[in-house]
C-alpha cells in the first residue's frame, strides 16, 4: 500500500518540472557548502560536484536527461540575462580597459588561437576522430557560441557543450595554481586569461577572487566568443592539412 | 529589482533580434552585453537598483551552469571511446592558452610600464 502511495507519488513528480529545478538548486547549494568550508579551494569546484550529484541521482533513477531539463531549464534561461548583466561590472572598469586596449587585443589574438591549434592537435596526434575534432576546436567560448560555429563546420554540437563545461571547469579549477607557477598577481592578466580559456565558469570563478578580475575574464570571454566565430572556420583548413 | 530584470531582458532581446536580422555569428546575450555596455558609457554608469539586480545574478554565476554541465550523461558512450584524446586534448590546450595569454599580456604591460 505504502509502496504503491510512492510509486504514485513517483510518477507524479518526475513528470512536473518541480522536482528537476529543486534537485538543480539542492545540488548546487550542497557543492556549494563544501566549496566554502574547504575556505574556497578552486579544486573544489561547486559546477563540478553539483554535476557529478546530479548525473548520479539521474542515472540511479533511470532518469532521462531531457525528464531532468524540463525542470533545470528555468536555471538555464538565466544565463542569458546574467550573460547581459556582466556589462554592468564590465563598465567598472572601464579606465583601465581604455588605457590596456591594444595590448588585450594582442593577448587575445595569440590566446585564442593557441586554444584551437594545441586542441586540435594534440587531439589529432591522438587519434581523436574529424568530427570530434572540429567538436573540440571551439571549446574555450561560451556555449552557444561554440555549439554554433561546430555546427557550421560538421561537428556534433551536444559533444562540442559537453567539451566546453569540461573545459571551464578544469580551467577554473587549475588557472590560480598554475598563475602561481608563473608568477601572474597582476588581477587584470589573471581575470582576461580565466576568461579567454575558461569562458564563463572561469569568469564565475574570476568573480569569487575579486570584482576586477571578474570584469576582465567577463572581457575576455566575450571578446575570443567572437573573436573564436570568425577565426575557426578560417584556421580548420590549415590545421586539418597540417595535421593529416 | 523588477525594472531592473525587465531592462536586462530587454537588452537580451535587442541582442537577439539584431543577431537573427543581420546575420551575426554571436549569441543575443553576447550582443545584449555589448548594447548595454555601450547604453552604460552613453548614460555614464548604472543605476543602484541595476547595479544590485547585477551583482545578484553575477554571486552565483556558477549555479547557471549546471544544468548545461548535466548534458554530459548524453555522451558517455562517445566520452567512453575517445577519452583519451578528448581529455589530453582538453587539459594541454586549456592550460596553453591560460598561460600565453597570462605570459603575453604581462610581458606587454611590464614592456611598457618600463618604457614610459
Amino acid at each position: 500500500m505504502i509502496r504503491h502511495d510512492f510509486t504514485g507519488l513517483w510518477v507524479y513528480l518526475s513528470a512536473s518540472p518541480l522536482l528537476g529545478l529543486t534537485l538543480t538548486l539542492v545540488a548546487y547549494l550542497g557543492a556549494w557548502q563544501l566549496h566554502r568550508r574547504t575556505g574556497g579551494h578552486p579544486l573544489v569546484n561547486p559546477v563540478l560536484i553539483a554535476v557529478l550529484a546530479l548525473v548520479g541521482v539521474l542515472w540511479a533513477t533511470g532518469t532521462a536527461y531531457e525528464t531532468y531539463f524540463d525542470g533545470a531549464q528555468f536555471v538555464h534561461f538565466l544565463l542569458g540575462p546574467a550573460t547581459v548583466a556582466l556589462a554592468v561590472p564590465l563598465y567598472g572598469q572601464i579606465q583601465r580597459l581604455r588605457a590596456m586596449a591594444i595590448p588585450l587585443g594582442v593577448t587575445l589574438l595569440c590566446g585564442a588561437a593557441t586554444a584551437i591549434m594545441v586542441a586540435w592537435g594534440t587531439g589529432a596526434l591522438l587519434g581523436a576522430s574529424e568530427a570530434s575534432l572540429i567538436s573540440l576546436a571551439p571549446k574555450s567560448v561560451t556555449t552557444p557560441i561554440a555549439m554554433a560555429v561546430a555546427e557550421a563546420l560538421g561537428g556534433l554540437p551536444s559533444l562540442t557543450a559537453a567539451l566546453v563545461i569540461m573545459t571551464g571547469i578544469f580551467g577554473a579549477m587549475v588557472a590560480q595554481g598554475l598563475f602561481r607557477l608563473l608568477g601572474t598577481r597582476d588581477p587584470a592578466v589573471q581575470g582576461f586569461a580565466m576568461g579567454l580559456a575558461a569562458h564563463g565558469i572561469g569568469t564565475a570563478r574570476a568573480f569569487q577572487i575579486s570584482a576586477e578580475t571578474g570584469a576582465f575574464a567577463a572581457l575576455a570571454m566575450a571578446a575570443n566568443g567572437l573573436l573564436t566565430a570568425l577565426l575557426t572556420p578560417w584556421l580548420l583548413p590549415w590545421l586539418s592539412r597540417w595535421f593529416a | 529589482m523588477l525594472n531592473a530584470i525587465t531592462l536586462l531582458l530587454v537588452f537580451q532581446l535587442a541582442g537577439e533580434v539584431i543577431a537573427r536580422g543581420l546575420g551575426i555569428p554571436l549569441p543575443g546575450p553576447v550582443l545584449g552585453m555589448a548594447l548595454l555596455f555601450v547604453a552604460l558609457i552613453l548614460r555614464g554608469g548604472p543605476g543602484k537598483n541595476l547595479q544590485d539586480t547585477a551583482n545578484g545574478l553575477l554571486g552565483h554565476l556558477s549555479l547557471l551552469f549546471v544544468p548545461a554541465g548535466a548534458g554530459i550523461m548524453l555522451h558517455a558512450d562517445r566520452l567512453a571511446s575517445e577519452w583519451q584524446a578528448l581529455l589530453a586534448a582538453l587539459v594541454i590546450s586549456t592550460l596553453a592558452a591560460l598561460a600565453v595569454s597570462a605570459l603575453v599580456l604581462t610581458f606587454i604591460l611590464r614592456r611598457r610600464g618600463s618604457g614610459s
